[in-house]
């Protein structure tokens, strides 16, 4: 993984005792709250319902067992024990303490780690697919990219002040699995005329109150045109960028307003501008950053081995775990292996101190010390040798992180929601939960199918409920909690975003009501059909019928 | 008198900063002086700034462009640029524009919400004084633009990108 040189050392511990500085004038009452709002902000914390919330970023979703460890540290001695995974490769923490978190910043920056830009009008972390440099169906790995794109973003003086945060997502994959097209900016690596790798990129997708499908801007730039193209693209927005509507202030509502034929022609004539500057790529940075993301000291060469077979064979668990949480590596003998951190009974994506050390000392045995968190909010051991598998999954067993129900109804995405977050209009964390109990059957599960259930407490949509399959949306109604339901969202290739169902239901008749939805799915499924599939075929009527139907 | 930094030093601001509302009469009655004036007042007025005693400068506010008066930006000794609120970041956009494509060699000037913590960034895009908010330690803000020794991007102060750098 890509490793700080003194440069950006120096900037990490020049921005620790910048902010060590703006949070004591703030506790002095020398900045307003105002004024330092969008630097604690571009800092990761907010205030919450109950304290201020850290974001750590984690760029591109990749860690390594020492910053693991680290996550741990800051869990255990500035939170209540645990942080929880974000759905764009993030970790947060609900109950640090204002003053302390200088100090934390200082911890974090000891493993080349740091909460900046991960909240504020700005350039937010750059994400990706989680299985980046070892999926099979890969063009190229996206990382180094990430990380291009990860250095030009941090502390990009001209855009820290955007009308809105900004959010870029990079695939390089053939599937899809980084939300790409519902991102501000989303790239994808892709095959020029000259069959060279290059970039096609889209703007102006995104989800909150109003989601939109990104729409192509640059069918095709070569490699080192990619920085000049992403800053005309936020030259234009930070000039022409709605700031007199919060709500109306990110890129998707400029492109919707001025036109995507409009907005491209503004970007085009201001790339010409700048296209071939200094921030043009040069062979030898694409070359360094690359360098970062090479190839691991692979030593297993055989698929299926022997060991795993019979393991397999004798240990039924063992074998569901297989079938869900572990799939393809492009190198013969290898396997990724996906922790679900999808347990009943615990929020999605949370993480407990203890776990974390788990999960570096799991990392450092099994996958050469280094880990992935992805959008879903699970985390990823992505070179595993296959006859290690059994072993590792003896391990995670022992520490309640052998969720076997990766991509079934039960690993769903989830915000923190109102028990947590500020913004929230209703609670999320017990609809996750309520659901999960509802769907306990493993077969049953597997009998479903893939099918993704995305929760959001409120329109903002950090649990992506507008591209679940099903979609749930906590609103408030006159002071209750109320939950809307969608259907038929992805934010794959296909992406799509969910229809409303109907009117919303109240708390305790959710697990019905998704009891029901299964119902109509399975009743109308042709062999092998997923839950997308099967909704796209018949629509939604069928659902509404079923689910609105009056009792006879 | 207002300060303002030049040059990571205080001085005294000879310039004096017309806002909106200001008539043509100003320039009869107040001579000898230095005004930023706003760029429909300058458009306005051209005869009678022409006549006038002291130096004359404008000011853009975060909504005009720069582009829009390209022809003209080399008569201007110094071209002013306004924050209404310092979080409103359509001026470092502008101060781009001016030291890019532009070419603008004279002096960019950073005004209204201008705040300590913002500074660093507003000296990358090209801004070269700063006339800091009345409640703003002069000295503290001169600091402030050291935050950082260095920074990614190519931009104003360091013409190339650290990757070309090192």
């Amino acid at each position: 993984m890509y490793q700080y040189n003194e440069y950006d050392h120096q900037m990490l511990t020049e921005r620790v005792a910048q902010f060590r500085d703006q949070t004591s004038r703030y506790l002095d009452g020398k900045l307003t709250e105002t004024e330092f709002l969008p630097l604690r902000l571009q800092n990761g914390l907010y205030v919450q319902r109950l304290a201020p919330m850290l974001r750590v970023a984690i760029p591109y979703g990749l860690l390594s067992s020492q910053q693991l460890r680290k996550l741990a540290f800051i869990a255990r001695h500035y939170d209540k024990g645990y942080g929880h995974i974000t759905t764009r490769q993030n970790i947060q923490f609900n109950w640090p303490q204002l003053e302390d978190a200088p100090d934390i910043l200082a911890h974090l920056a000891e493993v080349e780690m740091h909460a900046i830009q991960t909240s504020g009008n700005c350039i937010r972390n750059t994400t990706t697919d989680q299985f980046a440099g070892v999926a099979v169906d890969e063009l190229e790995d996206s990382r180094p990219y990430c990380e291009i794109i990860r250095q030009w973003s941090t502390f990009h003086p001209e855009f820290a002040y955007l009308p809105r945060k900004f959010k870029i997502a990079v695939c390089g994959t053939a599937v899809d699995q980084a939300a790409t097209q519902v991102h501000d900016i989303g790239v994808y690596l892709v095959s020029g005329p000259e069959q060279q790798v290059g970039f096609r990129i889209l703007a102006g997708g995104g989800l909150g109150r109003t989601p939109v499908i990104g729409q192509e801007i640059f069918p095709f730039v070569e490699k080192k045109h990619l920085l000049t193209a992403l800053e005309a693209i936020l030259r234009i927005y930070n000039r022409q960028g709605r700031r007199d509507n919060k709500y109306k202030a990110r890129i998707k509502i400029l492109v919707k307003e001025m036109g995507i034929e409009a907005f491209k022609t503004k970007v085009i004539e201001e790339w010409q501008r700048i296209k071939d500057g200094p921030q043009t790529l040069t062979e030898k940075e694409i070359e360094r950053c690359k360098s970062f993301f090479i190839e691991l000291p692979y030593t297993a060469t055989q698929d299926n081995p022997d060991t795993l077979t019979e393991a397999l064979q004798k240990e039924p668990l063992f074998l569901n775990w297989y079938r869900r949480n572990v799939k393809q590596h492009k190198r013969p003998g290898y396997a990724i292996a996906t922790i679900a951190l999808k347990e009943t009974g615990t929020a999605p994506g949370d993480v407990t101190d203890v776990q974390l050390e788990h999960i570096a000392d799991l990392s450092d045995e099994y996958s050469f010390g280094e880990a992935r968190v992805s959008h879903r909010q699970n985390v990823v051991l992505a070179d595993v040798a296959q006859e290690e598998l059994y072993a590792l999954w003896q391990q995670l067993r022992n520490q309640s992180l052998a969720s076997e129900n990766l991509e079934l109804l039960t690993d769903m995405i989830c915000c923190p929601g109102g028990d947590f977050c500020a913004l929230a209009n209703a609670k999320s964390i017990p609809i996750a939960e309520s659901i999960q109990r509802e769907f306990s059957n493993h077969d049953q599960l597997l009998d479903i199918g893939e099918i993704t259930i995305n929760i959001s407490g409120c329109m903002n949509a950090c649990g992506h409920h507008h591209v679940g399959n099903i979609g749930i949306l906590g609103v408030d109604k006159k002071g209750e909690e109320f939950y809307q339901i969608s259907l038929g969202g992805s934010s794959k290739n296909e992406a799509s975003l969910a229809k409303v169902l109907g009117p919303a239901f109240a708390e305790e008749e959710i697990p019905f009501v998704i009891r029901k939805i299964i119902a109509v799915y399975k009743d109308n499924r042709i062999d092998g059909e997923k839950f997308l599939g099967t909704y796209q075929r018949i629509g939604l009527e069928p659902f509404k019928d079923k689910i609105y139907a009056k009792a006879d | 008198m207002p300060k303002l930094i030049r040059n990571r030093a205080v001085e005294n601001d000879l310039w004096t900063v017309l806002k909106e509302a200001t008539g043509p009469e100003v320039l009869k009655v107040v001579l000898n002086k230095n005004f930023i004036v706003p760029i429909r007042f300058w458009e306005t007025y051209k005869s009678e700034i022409e006549e006038y005693s002291g130096q004359i400068a404008i000011w853009l506010d975060s909504d005009e462009m720069a582009s829009d008066i390209e022809a003209e930006l080399h008569n201007f000794p110094l071209i002013a640029l306004n924050f209404p609120v310092f979080s409103d970041g359509r001026s470092y956009t502008n101060a781009r524009e001016l030291r890019g494509h532009l070419n603008y060699q004279g002096e960019i000037r950073a005004i209204g919400d201008v705040l300590r913590d913002q500074l660093f960034y507003m000296s990358r895009c090209g801004f070269n004084t700063f006339a800091i908010r009345h409640d703003q330690d002069p000295n503290a803000c001169i600091q402030a633009l050291s935050d950082f020794s260095t920074g990614y991007q190519a931009c104003t102060v360091e013409a190339e990108p650290l990757f070309r750098r090192f």
